[in-house]
């Protein structure tokens, strides 16, 4: 504990400040010198109490604060410790217990903004002082406010229709909840409903997920919007506006009854996406049987009609008279107070690593090929061919294209492992072929997952331990001729190996989809540097995101399996429904108003507002802010030409006494 | 007209004559400007690196400083190996402090200096992003048309800084040869090592690395060879006595520089682009386009 002094300053008339200086274990500490910044504090005008503590945001951290405002008679808070973004409203909270108006504290960061990214410890705890100087002489410029409570509108949207986004809306329509559900393919379904078989346990995957659409497609409280997007989201906690595009189906969905007679004698064929490519379908298509819907869509880029003028095939045999072609997009305004973003992943390309042939050489697929050409519904009827229609003799299976390569994605996919040993055992149970697995590292770390892997040692799969540099069709002998042939370094045996193979499968990465950024912008949520959506804590809040009210579920936070996207999307559930249950939000007090006797009624601010929030008195000639409507920008105050409109919490005498307490010793060096 | 301060290097202006001198004779066919660096000296290459890593770092530097010195942006290059040289001393010094200070006090010995501003380019780069295939194939008056082309880039050219080309599978010369009417063959070898320096020293290792090379090329159907690194060509080209020998089998193919086929396509001589020096002859291949 520092003795308070008041360094010769004039202390601010009535303020009476208690400061408290977390250590943050040692991640403050390590950096800046606790003890110091606390003893600078203590020499503040106005400071009364400055302390140093291990833990602030601990129970006896927040007692400590609430005694001192008892015993000390404080009536201003500042704690310098981290981002507001987490214990802000801890340490309001303790304020407001201790009898103090929370918005008479502030908090001063100095672990993100100086101990984390610094490392010279003299400098960090001179640049801790000066947050620390803004903090205390904002404080006393800082008034007394009271938060708002509005009240949250009773319906979600979820944003992405496979298993994630499946278990979210599931959840919350059981409880009752109007959601709904915007999925930009035709059917939902996702990745999950591509694969064949799961991992560990090998039960079949549309086994377990078609029920699950269908209850979608069936739920009286779930709301489908598929061939759908996400075009703008307004407004914010417990009250979002959110406009979807549902694109023209060109097919009647109240008319149709999912016969499939269109799709039977459409003449345009287009490589099947559901098939990754191997695959056809027509232009009028479901992309696969157990859809949901069942209407098919006109994939107008590809349909004759559309680009020719002439056929209309489908429309003269629809016996339900459901295709037309004359449909447009709509554009849908939906009101909901949660939403779950759970928009999932894309596999890597791996036509980007030209060394693995993919793309220029016969029999070298694509995990996501793989799954297509296993599964009892696919091009081969899941039986595991080579294009000459011969069963492999030899397999190949490659860890980690695309993956923990500085090249293209540094990360893990967590997933690569395990499917590959899910096709070791397929290509072993259905061909008896040969297989070689060439691994980084074996990474089994789910429940059950090892186990999984010690039955494929067992299963007479030949491990090499060595990433494959590359794959080509030059033969350096006999036995190579007519093969693939996969060079690697066995790093177990120290030798470079040459394995001739008749089929080489890539187990290709997962990567953020390729317009992550642009849906993260919509929704104001942030991506990492791999573009994958940030949670607002990645031990403590995995599923909530720094926009209150908006959460993010399955593979667009990161390479997930089945079972944790399926947690996930049950963990955004609950937190959307914990939020829509408390029926009211509490929004932050910091709105404008506009003082009119100030007021010149030039209406520059009304034209400025993004939120169409101010209006104009034409009886009283001034602008008027609704609250409820207003966000907090600060756009109008900044404008305003006469110091009419200010920002509660933001004006002007309280950010020019932070700015100067932050840069108290340049000027006083000047 | 774009210039360029020219560094030649020393495996070009000794035995792979040939290079620098169709390089200078399409340059100026096509208007680009060849300003030869004043007092070049060894890039550093080939063992100098491993050996005194330091001292080969100050060897690319000084060319660096004085290109800058003489009032130079780019610098081009048209052998591998000081193309990765110099753009990896440009990379180190850039990313590496205390290696930038200790070339810097050897070249401040020597009264130099380096700002780190020059940008490396190889020729292959600037023909076909700076000047373009379609200008050089509106320029080409006699058309390669009917030569089998295997485009041979070497590793050093695209590994392990893929600045212009992809790393494992490049195809700029491809789009090159191409453009002037030659048909470049599937060459899946084409980034793979000739053995390089280990010529010298494991000549087994070697001779098959330079062994699998011909056969691909001659797989491929391929009438000729076309490369971008002068220490490949006398790989492939000088040692195929040997290696017929050692494995057996007659492998005879003619290696030339692209930079030849290329000023061919333009209309210049054989004496232009100084044809007849190779060792294993390309006359027969190239008589239609001479």
């Amino acid at each position: 504990m520092a003795e308070p002094g008041n360094n010769g300053k004039l202390a601010p008339a009535g303020a009476r400040i208690g400061v408290y200086v977390c250590h943050c274990g040692t991640n403050i500490s390590q950096t800046v010198d606790v003890a110091a910044v606390a003893a600078f504090a203590a020499s503040q005008p106005g400071v009364v109490i400055a302390r140093e503590y291990k833990y602030m945001c601990s129970d006896p951290g927040q007692e400590l604060i609430k005694n001192d405002v008892a015993e000390f008679e404080l009536n201003r808070v500042v704690v310098a410790s981290c981002s507001p973004l987490m214990h802000e409203p801890t340490f309001r909270r303790a304020c407001a217990e201790a009898g103090l108006n929370p918005f008479l504290f502030q908090m001063a960061n100095i672990r993100e903004h100086c101990s984390w990214v610094h490392t010279d410890k003299t400098a960090a705890t001179q640049k801790a002082m000066r947050l620390v100087e803004a903090a205390i002489r904002r404080v006393v410029e800082n008034e007394p406010l009271e938060s708002r409570q509005v009240p949250v509108t009773a319906a979600a949207l979820v944003v992405g229709g496979g298993i994630a986004g499946i278990e979210a809306a599931l959840e919350m329509a059981d409880a009752g909840k109007k959601v709904y559900l915007v999925e930009k393919e035709p059917s939902i379904g996702g990745h999950m409903a591509q694969f064949d078989k799961t991992f560990p346990t090998l039960d079949c995957a549309a086994c377990i997920l078609t029920p699950k659409m269908v209850a979608v497609g069936q739920h009286p409280n779930i709301e489908l919007m598929t061939y759908s997007q996400v075009e703008a989201v307004s407004g914010y906690v417990g009250n979002f506006k959110v406009l979807v595009r549902q694109r023209a189906r060109s097919v009647n969905s109240e008319l149709c009854n999912g016969c499939g007679l269109c799709q039977e004698k459409c003449p345009s064929r287009v490589p099947s996406e559901f098939e990754a490519g191997l695959g056809v379908r027509k232009a009028i298509y479901t992309p696969f049987p157990q859809a949901v819907p069942r209407t098919p869509v006109i994939d107008r880029d590809n349909c004759r009609y559309f680009l020719t003028g002439k056929c209309q095939v489908c429309k003269k045999l629809c016996p339900r008279e459901a295709v037309d072609f004359e449909q447009q997009d709509q554009l849908r305004e939906i009101e909901v107070g949660a939403i779950v973003v759970a928009t999932g992943y894309q596999v890597f390309d791996a036509s980007r690593t030209k060394q693995y042939g993919y793309g220029e050489l016969d029999n070298v697929l694509s995990s996501l090929e793989f799954e297509r050409l296993c599964h009892a519904g696919g091009p081969t009827g899941g039986e595991i061919l080579l294009k000459n229609g011969q069963k492999p003799e030899s397999v190949a299976i490659l860890h980690c294209i695309g993956s923990r390569d500085s090249n293209y994605n540094q990360h893990c996919s967590r997933v690569c492992c395990m499917y590959s040993l899910k096709f070791a055992h397929l290509v072993r149970e259905k061909t008896g072929a040969r297989v070689y697995e060439l691994y980084i590292d074996m990474r089994a770390f789910g429940k059950g997952y090892e186990e999984f892997y010690q039955r494929l040692l067992h299963e007479d799969v030949i491990f090499i331990r060595g990433k494959a540099a590359e794959v080509s069709n030059v033969a350096e002998t006999e036995a190579e001729r007519g093969k693939l042939i996969v060079k690697c370094e066995d790093t177990l045996l120290g030798v470079v190996r040459r394995l001739p193979v008749d089929m080489v499968i890539l187990s290709v990465g997962l990567e953020p989809q390729s317009d992550a950024r642009e849906v993260a912008r919509i929704f104001s949520i942030g991506c990492n540097s791999a573009g994958f959506f940030t949670e607002k804590h990645p031990k403590l809040a995995p599923v909530s995101t720094p926009t209150d009210g908006i959460f993010i579920a399955g593979a667009c936070q990161g390479p997930k399996d089945i079972p944790d996207s399926v947690a996930q999307g049950g963990a955004a559930a609950a937190q959307a429904l914990s939020l829509i249950d408390r029926g009211q939000v509490v929004l932050e007090p910091n709105v404008s108003v506009i003082d009119e006797e100030r007021c010149a009624g030039c209406k520059i601010c009304i034209s400025l507002c993004p939120y169409q929030a101010i209006s104009f008195d034409e009886a009283r000639r001034v602008s008027r802010v609704e609250e409820a409507l207003c966000k907090g920008c600060g756009t109008c105050a900044a404008a305003c030409p006469s110091g009419a409109a200010k920002q509660r919490g933001f004006d002007d005498r309280q950010i020019m006494a932070e700015i100067e307490g932050a840069l108290a010793e340049v000027v006083a060096l000047t | 007209m774009s210039q360029y301060a020219y560094y030649p290097g020393c495996s070009i202006t000794v035995n792979n004559r040939a290079y620098d001198t169709s390089t200078r004779a399409v340059c100026q066919s096509l208007g680009i400007d060849l300003v030869e660096l004043k007092d070049w000296n060894c890039c550093g290459a080939t063992a100098y690196m491993a050996v005194r890593e330091l001292a080969a770092f100050v060897l690319s530097a000084r060319n660096l400083a004085l290109t800058e010195q003489q009032g130079q942006q780019e610098m081009l290059t048209v052998c591998n190996a000081c193309y990765m040289n110099l753009n990896k001393t440009n990379r180190y010094m850039a990313e590496e402090p205390k290696l930038r200070e200790q070339i810097g006090a050897a070249l401040a010995a020597g009264g130099a200096s380096y700002s780190g501003s020059v940008k490396v380019r190889h020729l292959l780069d600037v023909l076909v992003n700076e000047v373009g295939c379609e200008a050089i194939q509106a320029r080409a008056t006699r058309k390669l048309e009917g030569l089998k082309v295997a485009c041979y880039y070497g590793c050093q050219l695209s590994r392990p800084y893929p600045t212009f080309d992809d790393a494992e599978q490049p195809s700029t010369m491809d789009r090159l040869l191409e453009a002037v009417g030659a048909t470049a063959v599937p060459y899946p070898m084409k980034a793979k090592c000739c053995g390089g320096m280990v010529m010298s020293t494991s000549e087994e290792v070697a001779l098959k690395l330079v062994k699998g090379l011909l056969q691909c090329a001659l797989d491929s159907g391929a009438d000729i060879i076309a490369t971008a690194c002068p220490l490949c060509q006398v790989n492939l080209e000088g040692y195929q006595g040997r290696v017929s020998a050692r494995f057996g089998s007659k492998l005879n193919i003619p290696v030339v520089y692209f930079t030849q086929l290329v000023g061919l396509a333009l209309g210049l001589t054989r004496q232009q682009v100084d044809l007849g020096r190779e060792l294993v002859s390309a006359d027969r291949a190239l008589a239609a386009y001479v």
